[in-house]
């Protein structure tokens, strides 16, 4: 249909996509000289807009449009979302360490574009291996005189640093990470004032995934029009998606949205393994509302198509369920993640991810109680009143509402079977 | 600064620096320093999260309060190999409860604890970002994907009887694991020497690498 943008060099030359040598030899720092010599930054941001690219972290807002919101004051930051920490997600690390200089010469572009001197690339501290192969990928661009004072003699200067985390889930929400690169506790602020206008160290400051900003050379290249022309209209471009849990072939595909959730997990995904049924799946990670079989396999794999069927593309990861997983145990599974990462601001979150986590325990022991589907409901409307996708919020940050999502599901579409646990049938394990 | 720090290795004393040098501000360089600091105390002792206050120019209980609400900063002592399984949802569903099973039987201790002889620690983490190679453990944050419960045992024993100075993750994946997220092309040089994930700059990839 048409090229890949994002993993064709790491296809191409499994051996050495990461290195510099290989990144130049095909074709790589070329849309940096581009812009850097032709283009102004004003320019730039226009092919970003037209691009219609929608930011690939999880919230889907337009990188172009965010770009636009950027306060005139100096200094201003760049910093890369590299937090990838979305149970599921593992398309970051890819781009990370099989082609980093590609997220670089995107840095620098959007930098020039931006007006920024100073990049950060925030990456989870459990993701040694990647940050090493963007570090000395920057090292490379540094001696080739891609970063630094006065790039290739056109005035442009800039520096780029790397920054480790250290395991905190929440820190992929763009203002905890900015609290968590100013040396704080990973603690999401209030907005407004959003970070655009007040990021890091207060200054105007953008934030953007990793495939975000790995995309711009490509856009750089063939112009934002180009890239808008690929896929669904309002899902504009190549996407990463991370399959795993039941799958036959698991694994990060990068694919033009627009086909049916049957094509991506029966064609793509190869089926589910030993002849098993699917029972059901989460399209946008742990915090998306689950589909299941009967409702949504025709569904059209787009942000907004998965939107209007009540869940969200998020950060493109979709676990498959088959018909042997106790919906209750992975529901418990969940919430357990989001109680272990509550930061504990704000009390709907911090006491209802508990609570719910202990209701789940307590059923999958054999000890739930007649009440516990209306309590469970109960607490989760205490977190996100009315139930609904997209949440209603009574948190600084989605992290508790995400909670919801796997009690809303199993309650949605496996009330028998949860009813089953309480009432002390036998229902298999995982 | 280099009085704070004047028993530190010659070289992390300058990756210090530079890593001061890197931010606007200094405090920015709190969790970096940290690293380096629970190198050089063999964890983010209180005498670590001292010294990085004194670099930084804020309070030791300041620092205290950013190292406890990261699970990587370990804040008691930790094993020679921290062996991290995740149990999250991708990794649960292929098995993962069976794997943190048969590392616990392995190295005789369970989630959070730290064995005698101070060679394992174990510790039961969310989701690491190997869900299409599940279930999946680290050893001292360097990634082995495709684990099944007997392998993990061989691990740990291999880990046991070998006792490598540097935990390298593509000598682990070939040794013992599977199915992996994506082809991980050619193999990385740098490992782990201690149980902080191993960065240059952080001077946890070993001296001269």
């Amino acid at each position: 249909m048409t090229d890949l943008i994002l993993t064709s060099r790491m296809v191409d030359h499994p051996a050495d996509s990461h290195t510099i040598a290989r990144y130049v030899d095909t074709g790589g720092y070329k849309a940096l000289t581009k812009a850097l010599s032709e283009m102004t930054p004003e320019t730039i941001i226009e092919e970003v807009k037209a691009s219609n690219m929608r930011g690939r972290g999880g919230a889907g807002f337009p990188t172009g449009v965010k770009w636009g919101f950027l306060a005139a004051t100096e200094p201003r930051y760049l910093v890369v979302n590299g937090d990838e920490s979305e149970p599921g997600t593992f398309k970051d690390r890819q781009l990370l360490e099989r082609d980093p200089h590609q997220l670089i010469e995107g840095v620098i572009i959007s930098s020039y574009a931006l007006n920024v001197h100073h990049a950060f690339i925030y990456i989870r501290g459990e993701y040694p291996k990647p940050a090493r192969r963007v570090q000395r990928a920057i090292y490379e661009a540094y001696e080739a005189g891609y970063l630094g004072e006065n790039i290739h003699g056109t005035g442009f200067s800039l520096d780029i640093t790397v920054h480790l985390g250290g395991g905190a889930y929440i820190c992929g929400e763009e203002t905890a990470l900015l609290n968590s690169l100013e040396g704080r506790r990973g603690e999401p602020r209030l907005k407004p004032p959003f970070p655009a206008v007040e990021g890091l160290y207060a200054k105007p400051t953008i934030v953007n995934n990793v495939e975000s900003i790995s995309n711009i050379p490509w856009m750089i290249n063939n112009s934002g029009i180009a890239y808008a022309a690929i896929g669904p209209e309002r899902s504009a471009g190549t996407r990463m998606f991370s399959l795993s849990g039941h799958v036959e072939r698991p694994g990060n595909y990068e694919v033009v949205m627009g086909m049916t959730w049957r094509d991506l997990i029966y064609d793509i995904g190869g089926g589910i393994p030993d002849g098993r049924e699917l029972k059901a799946w989460i399209p946008g990670g742990a915090s998306a509302p689950w589909f299941v079989p009967e409702e949504h396999l025709e569904t059209l794999v787009t942000i907004d198509d998965i939107a209007q069927a009540g869940s969200m593309a998020g950060s493109g990861a979709v676990i498959v369920m088959d018909d042997t997983t106790n919906v209750v145990a992975a529901a418990h599974r969940l919430v357990r993640f989001f109680a272990h990462e509550s930061c504990g601001q704000c009390t709907p979150c911090r006491e209802g991810t508990s609570w719910l986590e202990n209701v789940l325990r307590r059923i999958l022991d054999g000890k739930g109680r007649p009440e516990d589907i209306d309590l469970l409901l109960e607490i989760s409307n205490g977190i996100s009143p009315g139930l609904a996708w997209p949440p209603a919020m009574t948190t600084i940050c989605p992290l508790g509402p995400s909670a919801v999502s796997p009690i809303t599901s199993i309650t949605r579409w496996f009330m028998p079977e949860v009813e089953a646990m309480i009432g002390g049938s036998e229902v298999s394990n995982v | 600064m280099n009085q704070v720090i004047s028993q530190w290795s010659h070289a992390n004393q300058e990756r210090a620096g530079k890593i001061l040098d890197a931010y606007p501000e200094k405090r920015s360089a709190i969790m970096p320093l940290l690293y380096i600091a629970s190198l050089e105390h063999d964890f983010a002792s209180p005498d670590a999260m001292r010294e990085v206050a004194e670099l930084t120019g804020v309070t030791p209980a300041q620092v205290l309060s950013v190292a406890s609400f990261y699970t990587m900063f370990k804040r008691d002592g930790v094993g020679k190999y921290l062996v991290s399984v995740c149990t999250s949802i991708s990794c649960f569903l292929q098995g993962a409860d069976e794997v943190l099973e048969a590392v616990e039987e392995a190295t005789g201790i369970h989630h959070g604890e730290t064995s005698e002889d101070g060679r394992f620690s174990v510790e039961h983490v969310e989701c690491i970002g190997a869900c299409g190679g599940a279930p999946a453990v680290q050893v001292n944050y360097e990634l082995v994907e495709g684990l099944t419960p007997d392998k993990a045992r061989q691990l740990i024993e291999w880990l046991t009887d070998s006792q490598p100075e540097v935990v390298l993750t593509d000598e682990m994946q070939q040794l013992f694991g599977g199915q992996r997220s994506f082809d991980w092309g050619s193999s990385e040089p740098e490992g782990a020497i201690a149980p902080v994930p191993a960065f240059g700059p952080y001077g946890s990839v070993g001296e001269d690498r």
